[in-house]
């Protein structure tokens, strides 16, 4: 009860925050929050199942192409094309899990990373599909849903709460679930789960793929939401961000990456306005957690305070 | 009487280390089995190989008559075979309750709350639900491990040195514990504590140097000249 009244609390006040905050920084709350819906996904593979991968990009980047090809070249209105981004990043998540989930650990990181990169190289070598390196605009009149226009302020931010709401929600139900629980159970020891009758490599396939559709569902409404589709959403710091988001929300927290999508997000807008080292603020940030609370925000309340917090 | 599991010519070898060696063997259903030897028999090998932890090298392994050899570990446990481990391996970070429930939900979905209390109930573990089991006493941890093992349900339920670290007065509770699961279950035992042994056991097999050496009741083992000379110290073992 306690959990569930707590989301839907934050829920409702990012709903209130549209009323209250300027233009400006709803709009990067929007952004905020697809990019938290992104790091929940990589959070339900690395913070819940344990899986630590660099190559989370190319999921993202598969959704949000999975939705700008088929609107650029098959004129294709937004719905259908969300669908097409959040089966493209599941779909990817699927096939890289087929081959990267025989290796664990270092090797799976490398793997993943090298699948990204692969992913990133496939974009510019076929620019004349995709953009190449400089991407595509997604035309205002393919972004509306039910008549709403995406590219207006009010709509935007409506679009992006009810993602982050589904997300947040369907991830809360999915960490409290029996194959939350399991998910859990391969993290903490892969040898005692595989005693208890449970097949490692189909669970961590499953969370892959399930992280997969998260970041394949973020990729597709930030292309739709911000007009703009392109490699850049490959390359490697976007596999990085959403580590960082959850790293320092804490890893598996359900809240934590909302969170750590906030703090990062800022602490970069900030910075960048002094210095053009902003990501050595971003950095420095980091080693101090690692270094005084490496359970991440909401992991060290939940440690101290709260272990309640699910 | 009818063997719940059986092994023919069951062979596995690190290198030059013949840890497993042709070895036959029957497991009689609903029996206490004990095995037994000195370290370094193969005894953990051995058991390794029935539930899957280790692949097979040659020979085979039946349970009920059908063959499991090649069965990866968790199919193996769906089958019935359940495996506690020689070194307490519970999730240190999660509940009591979810650690049995872990089991309990792989065997069957449905009330796992229920499953999960009728478990804990029978080591005697009741009540504890809610802690950390890295925060239990040694001789609980190991009893949560045996509840996690009940949970399962299994036919054939192998204890991998399951009183080490055992305080005395936990070793009679223990034994009790074992004796009220047969004859539903069929238990494998590995140990190294031989009143025990000879006090629980129906059947009693002698690993050494990855083969048998003996098999038989307590009393036989325990008349056993060969078995005196490599493992129980007699006479001959003396000097």
């Amino acid at each position: 009860m306690k959990v569930w009244a707590l989301h839907l609390a934050v829920v409702a006040a990012l709903f209130a925050l549209q009323f209250v905050l300027p233009p400006y920084h709803a709009t990067n709350l929007a952004r905020i929050m697809v990019l938290a819906v992104f790091a929940m996904g990589y959070n339900i593979a690395f913070g819940y199942t344990g899986l630590l991968s660099l190559g989370h990009a190319v999921f993202f980047a598969a959704g949000m192409f999975g939705m700008g090809l088929p609107v650029w070249h098959l004129d294709w209105t937004a719905l259908p094309a969300l669908i097409t981004g959040l089966a493209a990043g599941g779909l990817v998540a699927g096939a890289v899990g087929l081959l990267a989930l025989r290796t664990a650990g270092v090797s799976f990181m490398i793997v993943t990373l090298m699948f990204a990169q692969a992913g990133y190289l496939l974009l510019l070598y076929f620019g004349a599909v995709t953009g190449g390196d400089e991407g595509f605009v997604v035309e205002t009149s393919s972004r509306s849903v039910f008549g709403w226009n995406l590219s207006e302020d009010g709509p935007r931010y409506v679009a992006a709460l009810t993602l982050f709401a589904a997300a947040l929600l369907s991830c809360l139900w999915l960490v409290r679930s029996p194959f939350g629980r399991v998910m859990v159970a391969m993290r903490e020891n892969e040898d005692r789960s595989r005693m208890l009758g449970y097949n490692p490599f189909r669970v961590k396939l499953i969370a892959l793929v399930m992280s997969g559709l998260y970041a394949g569902a973020a990729g597709a409404v930030y292309g739709l939401l911000f007009g703009y589709v392109g490699a850049t959403f490959a390359t490697i710091q976007y596999s990085i961000l959403p580590m960082l988001y959850v790293l320092l929300g804490g890893a598996g927290t359900v809240l934590g990456p909302l969170l750590g999508a906030a703090v990062v997000f800022y602490l970069i807008d900030i910075t960048s306005a002094f210095t053009d080292a902003y990501f050595f603020v971003v950095g420095a940030s980091l080693v101090a957690l690692v270094l005084f609370a490496p359970k991440g925000i909401l992991g060290t309340i939940r440690e101290r305070v709260a272990a309640w917090l699910p | 009487m009818a063997a719940v599991m059986e092994t023919i010519a069951l062979t596995r070898h690190f290198g030059g280390l013949r840890a497993v060696d042709g070895v036959d063997f029957r497991l009689t259903q609903g029996q206490i089995h004990a095995l037994i030897g000195p370290n370094g028999a193969g005894k953990t090998t051995f058991v390794s190989l029935l539930s899957g932890r280790i692949p097979v090298q040659s020979g085979q392994i039946l349970l009920e008559g059908k063959e499991i050899t090649h069965l990866p570990a968790h199919a193996r446990v769906h089958k019935g075979v359940a495996y506690t481990f020689q070194i307490t391996s519970v999730y240190p970070r999660l509940s009591v309750f979810d650690n049995v429930a872990l089991a309990a939900q792989s065997r069957s979905p449905k009330d796992v709350a229920a499953q999960v209390a009728e478990a804990l109930a029978h080591v005697g573990l009741t009540g504890m639900e809610a802690l950390l089991a890295g925060t239990l006493s040694y001789g609980h941890q190991r009893l949560l491990e045996l509840a996690m093992g009940l949970a399962l349900r299994p036919r054939v339920l192998i204890l991998d040195e399951p009183t080490q670290g055992l305080a005395a007065g936990e070793i009679e509770g223990f034994k009790r514990l074992v004796r009220s699961l047969v004859p539903q279950t069929t238990v494998l035992l590995i140990e190294h504590n031989m009143e025990l042994v000879m006090d629980l056991a129906d059947q009693i097999t002698v690993l050494n140097f990855g083969q048998i050496l003996a098999s038989g009741t307590p009393a036989q083992i325990h008349g056993n000249a060969a078995v005196q000379d490599a493992y129980l110290g007699g006479h001959h073992a003396a000097h």
